[in-house]
């Protein structure tokens, strides 16, 4: 009896040991046509969260009765994306973060574009370069870039005012003039950080902090790591300082933590930070729900002064195994056409005015939208500050660098990143961390270059 | 459902044609099960054992790469990174779960009319999913602002930094997994409500303190519900996945703030292998060897309880 029992225990656990989670398909029917294309077209990745998409997929489906457009919405997930294609049913585009591309289109789970841009006539001269570098590997587009997200340095001035500097008095050029700057604007209250002085956002910007030095942390090819170059140490080193001089990681993650960027008590607004390197949509946010506050924004810059930003953004890729490439093809094309990005921003400036809010544009990755948009459409809202500020990302975007394409992207931002962590920690000082990452990320592409 | 009697007679059993027919529709009723056990979980078990000798990257066809992966279970660190973190974490949450599950549920035992309300209140942390457990915990793990912290502090104690400290991490984690321990709670109640009266009036005419009567009547009498929990809260913690993922993996932005190091459990680095770094024959590998340290410690905890564990109507 008890040996049975026992037995049955034993089985059970195994059991329970051997339990997974299962992956998720895609559907679709087959397609393909006319040079318009029609049938039965499926998208993942990408959602109607705004006036933005829905404006540019209702330009598509206007012009394209005939196909069947199915968007699966959500954010990329490469299990599900995975999954599906592995099980030989993927959808037939993908939007996602363009910093994948490379290791997909290496293992050749996304095709080249080529016949693609050819056929549909894609004028490729219109994205911007930074982009374009982020969706082409060995010289082979694997991508259509969509949005166009850089970094610029924004300042709040009411707290420069309190510590009696001015918004030129942080330099980011003069790296050895920042930890003074920091310790005037970070302020400590019953041993509680209260306000962030200066955040350098790494490790997430630790590439653009590295190439304002003149390092690239990878090749032009995305096959080399470059991670021991003393000026990327250098640029970590000068990072970890400023977070060290206001109470460490601990403290001021936990801080930065409680901020809430989208909302009416942001930190601009709370005073809770004085100077920082962010995303342009930040200024969005900004104008919509902080429009009185005293902000200042400033391009990025290297240490010679020059304007210097860090490119972001999705891509849309067509899958290996896509049943219907004619019409992904006509979809990709249109979604990023300077008339449907215009269209696009229209319907964003109208909203915008329906709400009593300001617009401050819309950043493409196509030059020619964004030319046609502010040129034709923005209108200065009157607001110096944040008319300034759209001035200055509008420049930023031309001075723009991209971490390009790799086989074994996901690995090396892995590598990196965890080597930034782990100086934040206290684990490791930044020469040594980085020199392990440096090990990691050559390995994995060596391992990826086959 | 009718039972059918069969005589004990030495050699070869005939079985009746009312058995054979139960037989046949006990089968026909366990079917599903079987067919969505051999599809399910046996066919993909056989397949990934093949594919642990294959390099595979989800999208090309698998390249035989005999023992490579194998090997590079050995001489990746990070695999004995994860590993060390799981079996610690598993060290602590495991004898903990069951040691305050077990005081709970004498409490509970004792305070009779409310134990109904008071059983829905510790299981109701169960029912929360995973992902917003995890989501929750990041904000009460918060160094400055959280819950956990500001209650330390009413104390005088200065709070540890849960989510950026390496020393903190793995018992943040902890202290996280101890909210759904209502079901080990559950599972205790009933067993202490299991065990028979009359074997505490014995122990009370013995002279049998309080402490004896724990000792020498509800340990052994509740042992195979803890033998049970031990070996399923143990499997649980070494498959620790998807809260510890949400906090610390589940986005852009937590993994580039947290030490990944730290929080870097064996099946985390499992799914990054295979879903993010397309190594899906290496997390085969990976898997296979969490499967065999699995049947490993089950084998030892199932041998050990041959002295502990006590199964009623059991000659001893």
């Amino acid at each position: 009896m008890s040996r049975r029992l026992r037995a049955t225990a034993l089985a059970g656990a195994l059991t329970l040991a051997m339990s997974g989670c299962g992956g998720v398909g895609g559907g679709g029917d087959s397609g393909g046509g006319s040079s318009k294309g029609s049938g039965a077209l499926s998208t993942m990745g990408f959602g109607f969260s705004d006036e933005i998409a829905k404006t540019r997929v209702d330009a598509f489906k206007k012009d394209h009765p005939d196909v069947q457009l199915s968007i699966t919405e959500g954010a990329f997930d490469e299990q599900q994306f995975l999954s599906a294609v592995a099980s030989g049913n993927p959808p037939d585009l993908v939007y996602m973060d363009r910093k994948l591309i490379g290791t997909y289109a290496k293992r050749g789970s996304i095709q080249p574009l080529t016949d693609c841009v050819e056929k549909q006539q894609i004028d490729m001269g219109q994205y911007r370069q930074a982009a374009k570098d982020q969706v082409t590997l060995d010289g082979t587009v694997y991508g259509i870039p969509e949005f166009s997200q850089v970094r610029v340095l924004y300042l709040n001035e009411t707290v420069l005012k309190q510590a009696g500097l001015t918004a030129d008095d942080v330099n980011l050029a003069d790296w050895a003039s920042l930890p003074a700057v920091n310790t005037k604007l970070t302020k400590v209250s019953g041993g509680r950080l209260s306000r962030i002085g200066i955040d350098p956002k790494i490790p997430e910007f630790l590439p653009m902090w590295a190439k304002a030095d003149g390092a690239e942390m990878i090749s032009a090819d995305g096959a080399k790591a470059n991670l021991t170059d003393p000026k990327v140490v250098e640029a970590l080193t000068t990072g970890i300082k400023l977070i060290q001089d206001q109470g460490g990681w601990g403290k001021f993650k936990s801080f930065r933590d409680t901020f809430d960027f989208f909302g009416a008590e942001n930190p601009l607004a709370k005073n809770q930070i004085a100077a920082w390197p962010m995303e342009d949509w930040f200024l969005n946010q900004a104008a919509k729900n902080s429009p009185k506050a005293e902000l200042v924004v400033k391009p990025f810059v290297d240490r010679q002064g020059k304007p210097l930003t860090m490119s972001s953004g999705q891509a849309w890729v067509l899958t290996k195994g896509a049943k219907n490439p004619e019409a992904a093809c006509a979809f990709v094309k249109q979604m990023t056409a300077t008339d449907t990005w215009f269209a696009a921003a229209k319907a964003r400036a109208e909203a915008r005015k329906a709400a009593n809010l300001p617009f401050t544009g819309v950043w493409t990755g196509n030059t020619a939208a964004d030319k046609k948009i502010f040129d034709e459409l923005y209108r200065p809202t009157g607001n110096k500050r944040f008319d300034d500020a759209v001035a200055t990302i509008r420049a930023a975007q031309d001075t723009a660098f991209a971490i390009p394409a790799s086989p074994a992207g996901a690995e090396f931002d892995k590598a990196w990143t965890d080597a930034v962590n782990r100086v934040l920690s206290g684990q490791a000082q930044p020469a040594e961390a980085l020199a392990r990452a440096q090990q990691e990320a050559t390995a994995a592409l060596d391992k990826a270059a086959g | 459902m009718a039972t059918t009697v069969t005589p004990s007679v030495p050699g070869r059993r005939r079985r009746t044609p009312l058995a054979r027919r139960e037989a046949r529709w006990a089968y026909v009723f366990l079917a599903p099960w079987i067919v969505g056990f051999l599809v399910l979980t046996a066919g993909p078990m056989v397949a990934s054992l093949w594919l642990s000798f294959t390099e595979y990257d989800v999208i090309n066809a698998p390249r035989w790469s005999g023992l490579d992966n194998y090997r590079q279970l050995v001489s990746d660190p990070q695999v004995a990174r994860s590993l060390g973190n799981t079996v610690y974490y598993t060290a602590l949450h495991v004898p903990l779960v069951m040691l305050i599950s077990l005081g709970l549920a004498l409490l509970l035992k004792r305070v009779g009319r409310w134990q109904g309300f008071f059983r829905t209140v510790f299981y109701l942390p169960v029912m929360t999913p995973a992902v917003a457990v995890g989501i929750l915990f990041l904000l009460l793990l918060n160094t400055q602002d959280g819950l956990i912290n500001r209650g330390l502090a009413l104390l005088g104690i200065d709070g540890p930094s849960w989510t950026t400290d390496p020393d903190w991490v793995m018992p943040g984690i902890v202290l996280m997994s101890l909210w759904s321990l209502g079901s080990t709670v559950i599972i205790y109640l009933a067993a202490l409500q299991n065990v028979p009266r009359d074997l505490y009036e014995a122990a009370d005419l013995d002279g049998a303190g309080a402490w004896a009567r724990f000792r020498h009547v509800t340990l052994p009498m509740i042992s195979g519900s803890l033998f049970f929990t031990l070996i399923v809260n143990t499997i649980a913690s070494l498959q620790m996945f998807t809260e510890v993922y949400t906090m610390y993996f589940g986005n852009r932005q937590t993994q580039n703030s947290f030490d990944s190091d730290a929080a870097s459990f064996y099946v985390i680095y499992l799914f990054q292998q295979a879903f993010q770094f397309l190594h899906m024959g290496f997390a085969s590998a990976m898997a296979w060897l969490l499967f065999l340290i699995i049947l490993i410690i089950t084998a030892v905890q199932v041998k050990l309880s041959n002295r502990f564990v006590y199964y009623e109507g059991e000659d001893r």
